[in-house]
């Protein structure tokens, strides 16, 4: 005999394999004793025998994947793309709404139908809040009670003048327009000197100076408040917040206790780091009125953009939807081919059984096939979902943004798709009997 | 060897051996076993099976059969179509269970297990030779041989090592790596033959394997077989060809269920 290979007719008879005895020696079946079950199929082995025939037919398997690739490519560019529009939801308005927070004294009912603040802000609110961390900037804001006021540039009152509503009047402190990131049109905003020498001083916001004809600072020109002069030493031309002040008349504190007997500030207002609202709300009642803290009302951003939520869970509802439902479409089309799979490999299964294959080694041959085929599914999907989301977002010109769980998940739920999807088929399967099966060629 | 309706002679006590003797690697057992050694129990024990599969009209595919093939035997079965030959394959194989009598494959008393256990029983003390080869169309040589030793508890490391020398048994040491579809018939056949014996099983159960064969490529089968029954193995061949039945050493015949003639 020779290594060669030989005619079929002279076969070789080789020597006998001299393994260690305890290798030789196969399980003892004792009579009357249950038999051990052969236990080394062991989960290694049923991957490798899923995924041996995986990409044997890669034309059926891009029909098996296909729906499970577009219900995870919908789930995943629908999450990322609501993701991204909040974002950059937040990014364009929420600049200012994240940054600002505001403290106001809480109010109660009297009988009369009205409503009356139950404490009052200290004058030194500013100096109080900047000691905190996470305030950049802080100011006091009143407006002052003026009903009967009449805001002009001339001294004068002029009776032929059509009647119009006075501009309303706001006390403010001298950070205001680095508070509320304000931009000045002209001219300069009144400072801690004015404040403190209760300076006849006013700023004008935008709307007012453009109703009042002032356009230009350096000519020196005055309004009048209740027949005051007040210089005018600048006009605001935009604020990041409480935009309705480019709409008033803005004093001093200082001067408007003096003038017209302001008796406490409306509110403060404070500009603070991104994020630090929750924990400053507690913290900025507490700095301002440390013996009741409950008597201010403080209202803060919270950690993320509550209007940047709302639009991704708008988005979300109606996508979600879409996307479940051609996942499900997805886990049928898994679920058919698995039935087919079954029905054309009845002799295989028989096979399988006739050589010591249990019928749940079966069910999870096939099942551990499904899942395989889910979980390539998901992963296909999920890649595609993020580059949909990416390529929306370079055509927009938005950052995308899109959860690193978000695309995990995907993927694996595209596993459990085709875990539920090959349940069925893979029971069909495990009760296949042998000798029926065999009947069949493989 | 009995047939009919007589005790078997092996062990009349009809009692299996105890727990304490080893099943000893079957191409070793019959010349290696010392004559002080106690009477192994036969390789396959048939008593007075009766498979019927219900009607209407009731059909008794096996009728009273008892038979008793020792280790080492080269049985063969013939018999005419429906006289119950298939049926006989299926209850030795264990994919089938009779509906009165009782079968003990290597002593064990196969009628009160469960199907796991009939599984791993199949798993390790049987190998299949079918007539339609029953090879994966899309698994090379090598992976067929490879697969039932997933299942009889072979460890991985040894699986491969069997396998090849299985293929080199059979003379396809150089087609390992090719697919089924490629080969001839008989190198297909010789494919099952592998991979039926690279498990190393106790008893091969073959069921026409000449059946898709012309005479030649039947003769390379039988050589084959021959040199395995030389090793030890036991062999149950069931077959239409009585060129191929003359081949073993005993020769039964199968008539309307009933074993009707012994060689």
């Amino acid at each position: 005999m020779t290594g060669r290979a030989t005619p079929p007719s002279r076969v070789r008879r080789l020597p006998r394999p001299h393994l260690p005895a305890r290798l030789r020696r196969r399980p003892v079946p004792t009579p009357g004793s249950p038999v051990a079950p052969a236990d080394r199929f062991r989960f290694t082995d049923l991957l490798g025998e899923a995924t041996a025939d995986i990409g044997s037919r890669p034309g059926r398997l891009v029909m098996t994947v296909l729906g499970t690739v577009l219900g995870i490519t919908a789930l995943v560019a629908t999450i990322g793309l609501a993701q991204t529009a909040a974002a950059q939801i937040a990014r364009q308005f929420d600049a200012a709404s994240v940054t600002q927070l505001v403290v106001t004294p809480r109010t109660a009912s009297t009988g009369g139908g009205t409503t009356v603040a139950t404490t009052a802000l200290p004058w030194d609110a500013v100096p109080r809040l900047e000691r905190l961390a996470g305030i950049e900037s802080a100011t006091l804001l009143a407006e002052v009670p003026l009903p009967e006021a009449v805001v002009t540039t001339v001294p004068v009152n002029d009776p032929s003048q059509p009647p119009s509503a006075p501009p309303p009047v706001y006390a403010a402190s001298d950070e205001l327009l680095d508070t509320l990131g304000g931009q000045l049109a002209t001219g300069r905003f009144f400072d801690a000197g004015h404040d403190r020498r209760a300076d006849r001083v006013a700023v004008l916001g935008a709307r007012v100076a453009e109703r009042l004809g002032v356009v230009r600072v350096d000519t020196q020109p005055s309004v009048f408040i209740d027949g005051i002069a007040y210089a005018v030493v600048g006009v605001v031309a935009s604020l990041d917040a409480r935009a309705e002040l480019l709409g008033a008349v803005i004093l001093p504190t200082g001067t408007a206790r003096a003038d017209f007997g302001l008796a406490a500030p409306g509110d403060a207002q404070a500009r603070i780091a991104v994020g630090a609202g929750p924990q400053l709300r507690g913290q900025a009642a507490l700095a301002l009125a440390p013996d009741d803290p409950e008597s201010l009302e403080v209202d803060a951003p919270d950690g993320r953009s509550e209007l940047g939520r709302d639009v991704q869970a708008d988005v979300n509802e109606v996508f979600l939807v879409l996307s479940v439902i051609v996942l499900l479409a997805g886990g049928v089309g898994i679920a058919n081919v698995t039935t087919l799979s079954v029905m054309e490999r009845v002799g295989e299964i028989g096979l399988r059984r006739a050589i010591g294959a249990t019928g749940r080694q079966i069910a999870g041959q096939f099942v551990a096939e499904s899942v395989v085929v889910g979980l390539l599914g998901g992963l296909i999907g999920a890649a595609l979902g993020v580059f949909a989301v990416v390529g929306v977002s370079v055509v927009r010109g938005w950052t995308p943004v899109v959860d690193p769980w978000v695309a995990l998940g995907g993927a694996l739920l595209g596993a459990v798709v085709g875990l539920v999807a090959g349940g069925l088929p893979a029971r069909r399967a495990a009760r296949i009997e042998p000798v029926d099966a065999l009947r069949g060629g493989t | 060897m009995t047939t009919g309706p007589a005790a078997p002679a092996a062990d009349p006590a009809t009692e299996p051996l105890p727990a304490t003797v080893p099943a000893t690697e079957p191409a070793a057992l019959p010349a290696t076993l010392p004559a002080t050694e106690p009477a192994a129990p036969p390789a396959i024990e048939l008593r007075d099976v009766t498979r019927s599969f219900p009607g209407p009209p009731e059909v008794q595919a096996l009728k009273g059969v008892s038979l008793s093939v020792a280790d080492g035997d080269y049985v063969s079965v013939t018999g005419p179509s429906g006289s119950g030959k298939s049926t006989m394959l299926n209850v030795l194989g264990l994919l089938d269970r009779p509906t009165v009598g009782e079968y003990r494959l290597g002593g064990v008393l196969t009628g009160t297990l469960d199907e796991d256990e009939r599984a791993a029983l199949r798993a390790r003390h049987l190998g299949f030779v079918f007539q339609a080869f029953h090879l994966m169309s899309r698994r090379s040589v090598l992976e067929n041989v490879l697969l039932p030793m997933l299942y009889n508890g072979t460890p991985r490391a040894e699986r491969e090592p069997r396998a090849r020398e299985a293929l080199e048994r059979v003379g396809l040491g150089h087609r390992v790596g090719f697919l089924p579809g490629t080969l001839s018939g008989g190198e297909r056949q010789r494919v099952a033959v592998a991979r039926a014996v690279a498990s190393r099983p106790r008893v091969l159960l073959a069921d026409e394997p000449t059946g898709n064969l012309d005479q030649a490529t039947s003769g390379e089968i039988m050589a084959l077989f021959d040199e395995l029954h030389a090793d030890g193995l036991t062999l149950v061949v069931i077959t239409h060809d009585a060129d191929v039945a003359r081949r073993a050493s005993r020769r039964i015949r199968l008539a309307d269920g009933r074993v009707s003639e012994a060689g």
